[in-house]
């Protein structure tokens, strides 16, 4: 399990019921390294102001990441964290490596709009 | 975060920033540490710290996260992921304006902005980060199972890095600007001994080309020009560590090095501004030293203020 202050998602069941039960979904797949603990920090960071979009982790090795890493959209993905948006159970949005604050809020104001 | 006005505003939170609040908020300081990044800066990058006196191993991670607390706990506020937008030296009050429009003050500034990972600054390379190009070996090293890769650099970093790769890769090729690397000796003879890994000395990649990810580079020879194309899977650059100092050019000094100069006490040229860890000019880059320059910046910091209260009640 991450040790972040985010939800994580523990199976691919979780997995499934967030993105069918939240219109607005951000999933960061990572591990405790350098390129992905920033992005983490940025999501606890607006956490709080985008009370619409749900946050959440889940474990680059673990077994259920299949559900991130075999998206379609992160086949050319050669570095993590895979970062991907949901907008009613789609992919609307993926990014690979390290974000910043500006990347990660454009997407999000674009995708999700800000309240 | 409704108060504006502080008696020291940190600019950076890694070692030295965090341990300039620790210091400032216990000595009763209205501190707030404003961070273009994650707390923790470059400390979060090491999997393992074992030399930090007292304790004996814990993960970059860990560590920032109990300085934090420790900060936040003796009142210290903490804004992280913020862009300075503009900064005001100049008086006795001094002004950092956050994300185009929060304005801060305070009567002392402490920059502890520390440095990053260089970039090449070439073609594509923005296009293909994390499709192909990664600056960090233990994060995605094991994308590149059976590949071909690249390592960029002739430091201690980049040849221990490549050695290391070769745990995945199927070969790794070392592209090094000069004819000699700067790297320890062992950590040299270490990669010239192992077998997959080959070297293109004196060379420079000058462009990145792909499609949805990198397909191949143009390497330039330094010193016949002669450019050359190489299908690759993946590169890896490591060229050290610039300092983030960009934002104060022209405000206080630096050097050719763009390193912020201070004095014994760690001030700045400018009555007033502190400079603390990896951005001064310094000879030894550690957390142990960040940490003592952020206490040094901080009672610094401290006696100024006071200096200054005592100056205005005369």
């Amino acid at each position: 399990m991450l040790r972040t202050n985010l939800k994580h998602i523990l199976s691919e069941e979780e997995f499934k019921n967030v993105i069918e039960q939240n219109e607005n979904v951000m999933i960061c797949c990572g591990r405790m390294g350098p390129m992905c603990i920033p992005v983490y920090g940025i999501m606890e960071e607006i956490e709080g102001e985008y009370k619409h979009v749900a946050f959440r982790d889940l474990e680059f090795d673990a077994p259920h990441s299949h559900v991130i890493t075999n998206l379609p959209e992160c086949r050319n993905f050669y570095g993590i964290p895979f970062t991907v948006y949901f907008k009613n159970g789609k992919v609307v949005k993926a990014t690979s490596s390290i974000q910043t604050m500006e990347q990660v809020t454009d997407i999000l104001n674009k995708n999700f709009g800000k309240e | 975060m409704d108060n504006y006005n502080f008696d020291v505003i940190v600019i950076g939170g890694g070692p030295a920033g965090l341990t300039a609040g620790i210091y400032l908020s216990r000595a009763k300081m209205n501190t707030l540490i404003l961070n273009e990044g994650t707390a923790g800066g470059q400390m979060i990058l090491t999997h393992e710290i074992a030399n930090y006196p007292g304790v004996e191993s814990i993960s970059g991670y860990e560590l920032a996260n109990i300085m934090k607390n420790q900060a936040k706990n003796f009142g210290c506020k903490i804004k992280s992921n913020v862009r300075i937008t503009n900064l005001n030296f100049e008086g006795d009050i001094k002004t950092v304006e956050v994300n185009n429009k929060e304005v801060y003050s305070a009567a002392a500034i402490i920059l502890a902005t520390g440095g990053r990972s260089r970039s090449l600054g070439v073609l594509g390379e923005d296009n293909f980060k994390g499709k192909g190009i990664s600056y960090c070996a233990t994060c995605d090293g094991d994308f590149f199972q059976d590949k071909n890769i690249i390592v960029v650099g002739g430091g201690n970093s980049a040849l221990e890095e490549a050695v290391s790769l070769t745990k995945y890769a199927a070969s790794v090729t070392i592209v090094h600007q000069f004819d000699n690397f700067q790297a320890f000796p062992q950590a040299v003879e270490e990669a010239k001994r192992n077998t997959k890994i080959n070297f293109i000395m004196e060379s420079k990649i000058i462009e990145f080309i792909g499609d949805e990810s990198l397909i191949k580079v143009r390497i330039q020879n330094q010193r016949t020009n002669d450019i050359s194309e190489m299908n690759i899977d993946g590169v890896f650059i490591f060229i050290g560590y610039k300092p983030n100092t960009e934002m104060f050019n022209g405000l206080i000094e630096l050097n050719k090095w763009n390193e912020i100069v201070t004095d014994e006490n760690l001030e700045t040229n400018v009555a007033g501004v502190f400079a603390a860890g990896d951005s001064i000019k310094k000879k030894y880059r550690q957390i142990t030293t960040a940490v003592a320059d952020g206490t040094i910046a901080a009672l610094s910091a401290v006696e100024y203020i006071n200096n200054l209260k005592v100056l205005h009640q005369v």
